[in-house]
C-alpha cells in the first residue's frame, strides 16, 4: 500500500514526464491507441472472464457493450487523430491585414479518470482513449466494486501502454478521496450525482475543470404504433436495453416506461412474451442477464420492492435470490409515484410502467423531474417528435430505440443538470481533454497610427469608422473630409 | 418605481431564491426561446449602447477615470460588435447540426440540437464593467436563457447605470440586475443556477466553483494571471514598444486581465528596450504622466495601496528605471518600469493589475520559456520576434489562454477565437459563437428506423450473432457479408 508521500512523488514524476514533451507527438499518441487496440484483441478472453466474475455478463453482452465498442472507438480515434490535432484557422475581419489567427489544441497535462463498476472496461478505457489521443498523462481509478476488472486493468495496462504516462490506482472510497484532493489538470468522473458533487467541490480548490457523467431516471415514452410488427420491435428494444445491458444497472438504461392507459395491457402481454423469448426460461443460467453487482445493491433493490404499494403493483417477476445476487426481470404497473422506486434511479431489472391518459402528458411528467441522461421515444407521430425535442431537456433524445446513442462517435455523450456536465465520445473525448489555445500572429509592417495615444477626437472618429468596417469613413476622416461626432 | 423599492430591502437568501423562482417561471413559459425574443433583446442592447454612449463614458470616467477613447473603443464599440455579430449569426447558431451516422447505428440519422440551459448567473468585474457585464449577457440571450447579472460594486456608477438601463431596455421578466457586494453575491451563489459565468480573480473563482458544485452547476471562470511578453532582438523595437505600451497602459492603465504583466528579454537588449519604452511613453503620455488625461486612474485606495506596496518593497524599489511617481489624492501612479527585479519579489508573485512593468533579463531568450512554464498558466502570453524557430517554439510550448505573436491583447477582438484561460487563468471560453455555446446545452438526437438489427443485439446470445456484431462494430462490409452468410 503506497503512502501519500509516495503517491505524490509518482504524480510529480508523471508531470515531469509530461513537461518533457514525451506525450505530445502524434507517433506517441498513436502508439498508445494501438496498444489499447492490441490489448482489446489479445485479452478479450480475460476481460470476458473478469466481467463474468464481477457481474455475471455473457461474452456477447460484454462484446456488444464494452469490448466491441472500445475497438470501434480506438479505430475511430486512430483514423481521426491527425485532423483532431491540427490547428483550426479562424476567420478574421477584412481590416485585419497581414494577421493570421488559429485555434491550436494542446493537452491539459495530468488528468484523472474515475470509472464506474457497471461497464468497468468501457467507462475506464473510453475516456482513456480521449485523454491519450489528446496527449495527456493519465491516472485511472477503476471501481473497486468490480474488483476482477479493476485488477485486470492494473495488471495489463502497463504492458500495452507507456507506464510513465498511464498509471492505474486501485482502491475504495478512501483512495478516491485522496486522489481528488490532488491538483489535476482535468478530472473525468463517471458515477453518482452525490459523489459527483464531492468531486467538483474538491476540483474547485485547484480550479480543475471537470466532466461529470452522472445518471438519472431515463424514461421511455411508448406511443401507439401502427402495426404489430413495429410494436414487437419496440418492445424488444425496450426489453433489450433494460434487461440485457448489465441487468438494468446502466446510466442510460430505460428506467421506466410511459404509455397510454389503453395500451398498457397490450404492452404487458407483449413484454411477457418477449421476455421469455429473449431471456429464456432461466436467464440466470443462460446468462442472458447479468446479476446484481453486490449485496448492497441487491438489498437496495429488494427494499424498493418491499414497499407494500409497490409490491402490489408487480405484474411480472419479482423473485430474487440473495445467494446468486440474481433478480429476475420484473415489471410493475403504476407503482405509486412517491415511492422510492419512482423517486430514485432504479439501476436494476425492475421496470415500472406508468400509464397516462394522453401520450402528450409524458412531456409534463418528464419535465417535472430532474433532467435525465437520456429520453427514449417510440413514435411515428411527427408532431410528438418535434415537441419532445423542443420541450424536454436531457443529455440526449433517441427515437424508436434505446442506448444506441452510446456507440455513435459523432454525438456528444453527456448529461445536463443532475445528469452531468460536459461530454465525451469521438472528437468530444479529444476536446474534453484539450485546451483550445487561441493564437494570433501579426506583422510588424502594418499598424494604424491612430492606434496609439495621445488621444483626440480625430483618432476617436477613425476608430468609430473602423469598428463599423466603414472603410470609406476611415478614408474621409484621414483626408480631413469627415468630422468627428463631437464637432 | 418597483425597482427602487427593492433597493431598500436587503437582498438576502430569500430574495435571491424568489428571484430565481420568478425567472424559472419566465423561462418555463418559453418566452426566451424564440428567435424573435432573442433578436429583440440583442437589438435592445445595441440601442441602449448607442443611445447612452455618453452616459456610459461618464460612468466609466467616474468609476475609473477611463479616457473617453478607451470607453468608446474597448467597452461600447466592442459590445456593439458583439451584439451585431450575434444578430448576424443567430439563425445559423440556433440551427441543429446534422452529423454523420455510421454502420453501428444503421439505419439512422442524427443531429446535435443547441438548447438554452435555463436561468443563468453572470458575475462581472470592475475594470471593464460595461463590457464584461454585457458581453456574457449577449451570449446568454443569444442562447435563449433568462439572466441575472451581478455587476461589480467596485465600479458603482456603471453598476447603477446598468441596473437602470437594463430595466428600461430589456425584458425584465427574464433579464434582471442585482446590485451589491459580498452579501448579495453570497445570497445569489447559494441558489441553483443552470450556469454561472464569473469574471474576476482566482480566489473568488474557487468560491464560485465550490458553490456551483453543491448544485452541479457548470461554470465558466474568466480569471487572470501574469501575462508575459518575451522580447527578442532583431525586431522593430519602436513598433514593439508602442504595441506593448498601448496594450498595457492604454488598457485601463494596466488594470486588465490580458495586459502585459512583465517583460522577459536578454541582458543585451534590455538597456535599448528601456530607452525605447521611455521615449514612446513620453510621446504618448508626456513628461508629466500623472497629469495625462489618457490614463485611467487606479480604481480605489485598496488597489492603490496594494500597488505602492509592490513598488516600495525593499528588493524592488531601487530597480525603478522610469516613473514611480504616485499621487494618492488622485489615486494615480505613473507608468513605471523596473529592471531586473528578483524572481522572489512580491511584484513577480502576484498579478500586478496596474501601471508597473517589471523587466526580467536572461542570457538566452530560450530561458524565458522555462520561466513562463514554471509559473501558473496565464490568460495570455506574448512574444515579439522575427525568428521563425523561436516563434514556433513559443507557440507550441507555452501554455496560456491565448497567444499573440508580435502584438499584445488584440486576440480579444477576434470573434472567431475562443477567449478564456487554462489552469489558474480559468475554465471555459467565450466570444462569438463560443459565447452562444457557453450558454447552451448540446443535446444529441438520434432518429432510428424500426427496421434494422433488432434481433442480433439481444439475447438469446449465439455465436452467429457475435460474429455479425463483431463485423458491424468493426465496420467491414466483407466481414458483415461473411457473418451473414457464413456458418451460424
Amino acid at each position: 500500500m503506497e503512502t501519500r508521500g509516495d503517491f505524490e512523488v509518482q504524480l510529480e514524476g508523471m508531470r515531469e514526464y509530461y513537461r518533457g514533451g514525451n506525450t505530445r507527438g502524434a507517433s506517441w499518441r498513436k502508439s498508445q491507441l494501438r496498444g489499447l487496440g492490441r490489448l482489446l484483441e489479445e485479452r478479450e478472453a480475460e476481460m470476458n472472464a473478469a466481467l463474468e466474475f464481477d457481474l455475471g455478463k455473457h461474452p456477447v453482452e460484454s462484446y456488444r457493450d464494452e469490448i466491441g465498442s472500445l475497438i470501434k472507438s480506438v479505430n475511430y480515434a486512430l483514423g481521426c487523430l491527425k485532423g483532431w490535432m491540427s490547428a483550426e484557422k479562424a476567420k478574421l475581419p477584412l481590416a485585419a491585414v497581414l494577421t493570421t489567427a488559429e485555434i491550436i489544441p494542446e493537452p491539459l497535462g495530468l488528468v484523472l479518470i474515475i470509472s464506474s463498476w457497471n461497464f468497468p472496461f468501457g467507462l475506464s478505457l473510453e475516456p482513456l482513449i480521449g485523454a491519450l489521443a489528446a496527449g495527456n498523462v493519465v491516472v485511472l481509478k477503476p471501481s473497486e466494486v468490480a474488483p476482477r476488472c479493476s485488477s485486470l486493468l492494473a495488471n495489463v495496462l502497463p504492458a500495452y501502454l507507456d507506464p510513465k504516462a498511464v498509471k492505474v490506482v486501485e482502491g475504495g472510497p478512501t483512495i478516491s478521496e485522496q486522489l481528488i484532493q490532488q491538483k489535476w489538470d482535468k478530472i473525468l468522473f463517471t458515477g453518482s450525482a452525490r459523489v459527483g458533487r464531492m468531486v467538483m467541490a474538491a476540483a474547485a480548490n485547484h480550479l480543475t475543470p471537470v466532466t461529470l457523467e452522472l445518471g438519472g431516471k431515463c424514461p421511455a415514452v411508448l406511443d401507439s404504433l401502427s402495426n404489430s410488427w413495429v410494436r414487437e420491435v419496440a418492445v424488444q428494444r425496450i426489453l433489450g436495453s433494460k434487461f440485457s445491458a448489465c441487468a438494468g444497472q446502466a446510466c442510460i438504461a430505460i428506467d421506466y416506461v410511459l404509455v397510454e392507459t389503453k395500451f398498457s395491457s397490450t404492452l404487458l402481454e407483449l413484454m411477457k412474451v418477449w421476455i421469455s423469448k429473449m431471456l429464456g426460461e432461466n436467464p440466470r443460467e443462460s446468462r442472458s442477464m447479468a446479476r446484481i453487482v453486490n449485496k448492497n445493491h441487491f438489498f437496495r433493490l429488494k427494499t424498493l420492492l418491499e414497499d407494500p404499494n409497490v409490491k402490489a403493483s408487480i405484474v411480472y417477476g419479482g423473485s430474487m435470490d440473495e445467494n446468486s445476487l440474481f433478480i429476475e426481470p420484473t415489471i410493475l404497473l403504476d407503482p405509486p409515484l412517491e415511492s422510492g422506486l419512482m423517486q430514485d434511479e432504479i439501476f436494476g431489472p425492475l421496470l415500472p410502467i406508468i400509464t397516462l391518459k394522453k401520450i402528450e402528458d409524458s412531456i409534463n411528467f418528464i419535465n417535472s423531474r430532474p433532467k435525465p441522461l437520456a429520453i427514449y421515444v417510440f413514435t411515428h407521430n411527427d408532431s410528438l417528435r418535434k415537441r419532445m425535442v423542443a420541450e424536454t431537456s436531457s443529455g440526449s433524445v433517441t427515437f424508436n430505440d434505446a442506448m444506441v446513442q452510446y456507440v455513435a462517435d459523432t454525438l456528444p455523450f453527456g448529461g445536463i443538470g443532475e445528469s452531468g456536465m460536459g461530454n465525451y465520445h469521438g472528437k468530444f473525448s479529444f476536446d474534453t481533454f484539450s485546451h483550445h489555445k487561441a493564437v494570433v500572429r501579426r506583422s510588424f509592417l502594418v499598424d494604424f497610427w491612430f492606434r496609439f495615444p495621445p488621444w483626440n477626437d480625430h483618432k476617436l472618429q477613425l476608430f468609430r469608422s473602423m469598428y463599423l468596417f466603414d472603410y470609406l469613413g476611415v478614408l474621409l476622416t484621414v483626408l480631413g473630409l469627415k468630422k468627428s461626432k463631437q464637432d | 418605481m418597483a425597482g427602487e423599492d427593492k433597493k431598500q430591502q436587503p437582498f438576502d437568501s430569500k430574495a435571491a431564491s424568489s428571484l430565481v423562482a420568478e425567472l424559472r417561471g419566465a423561462f418555463a413559459s418559453g418566452t426566451t426561446r424564440s428567435y424573435q425574443w432573442r433578436e429583440s433583446q440583442l437589438r435592445g442592447l445595441l440601442r441602449m449602447t448607442d443611445e447612452h454612449e455618453q452616459d456610459i463614458v461618464a460612468a466609466l470616467r467616474s468609476d475609473l477615470g477611463k479616457p473617453e477613447l478607451e470607453s468608446v473603443l474597448y467597452e461600447a464599440a466592442m459590445l456593439r460588435n458583439s451584439c451585431k455579430f450575434a444578430l448576424k449569426e443567430l439563425q445559423r447558431w440556433m440551427m441543429p447540426e446534422k452529423v454523420k451516422t455510421s454502420l453501428t447505428t444503421f439505419p439512422s440519422s442524427a443531429e446535435i440540437v443547441s438548447e438554452p440551459l435555463g436561468v443563468v448567473l453572470i458575475i462581472s468585474a470592475w475594470n471593464y464593467p460595461y463590457l464584461l457585464s454585457l458581453d456574457p449577457v449577449v451570449g446568454a440571450i443569444a442562447a435563449g436563457n433568462a439572466v441575472v447579472l451581478k455587476p461589480s460594486e467596485i465600479a458603482p456608477a456603471t453598476s447603477a447605470l446598468l441596473a437602470k438601463l437594463l430595466g428600461e431596455y430589456m425584458d425584465s421578466s427574464s433579464i434582471r440586475v442585482v446590485e451589491g457586494a459580498v452579501p448579495e453575491t453570497t445570497a445569489l451563489l447559494e441558489q441553483k443556477w443552470d450556469k454561472i459565468f464569473y469574471t474576476g480573480n482566482g480566489r473568488v473563482g474557487r468560491i464560485v466553483m465550490a458553490a456551483a458544485a453543491k448544485h452541479l452547476t457548470p461554470v465558466v471562470l474568466e480569471l487572470g494571471g501574469k501575462s508575459p511578453v518575451v522580447v527578442d532582438s532583431g525586431i522593430n523595437l519602436q513598433i514593439a514598444c508602442r504595441r506593448i505600451i498601448v496594450g498595457k497602459w492604454g488598457n485601463n492603465n494596466g488594470q486588465a486581465c490580458i495586459a502585459s504583466d512583465y517583460i522577459i528579454t536578454t541582458k543585451d537588449l534590455a538597456p535599448k528596450l528601456v530607452d525605447v519604452l521611455k521615449n514612446e511613453l513620453e510621446t504618448f503620455y508626456g513628461k508629466n504622466p500623472l497629469e495625462s488625461k489618457d490614463l485611467s486612474r487606479i480604481v480605489n485606495s485598496d488597489h492603490f495601496t496594494r500597488l505602492t506596496k509592490l513598488l516600495d518593497e525593499d528588493k524592488v524599489s531601487k530597480k525603478v528605471v522610469y516613473g514611480g511617481e504616485r499621487d494618492p489624492t488622485k489615486l494615480q501612479i505613473a507608468p513605471t518600469i523596473l529592471l531586473d527585479v528578483p524572481r522572489d519579489s512580491l511584484i513577480m508573485n502576484e498579478e500586478i493589475f496596474g501601471p508597473l512593468l517589471p523587466i526580467l533579463t536572461v542570457d538566452k531568450l530560450e530561458e524565458s520559456f522555462d520561466i513562463i512554464n514554471s509559473g501558473a498558466k496565464p490568460l495570455a502570453a506574448y512574444i515579439f520576434t522575427n525568428d521563425k524557430k523561436l516563434k514556433e517554439h513559443f507557440v507550441n510550448n507555452v501554455s496560456a489562454g491565448g497567444l499573440v505573436v508580435n502584438d499584445t491583447t488584440v486576440h480579444l477582438a477576434v470573434h472567431a477565437l475562443p477567449f478564456g484561460g487554462v489552469g489558474e487563468s480559468g475554465i471555459g471560453a467565450y466570444h462569438g459563437k463560443f459565447s452562444f455555446d457557453a450558454f447552451s446545452h448540446k443535446k444529441a438526437v438520434v432518429y432510428r428506423s424500426f427496421m434494422g438489427d433488432a434481433a442480433i443485439r439481444y439475447p438469446p446470445y449465439t455465436n452467429g450473432k457475435l460474429r455479425l456484431m463483431k463485423a458491424l462494430l468493426g465496420g467491414s462490409i466483407l466481414g458483415i457479408l461473411r457473418a451473414l452468410f457464413g456458418r451460424s
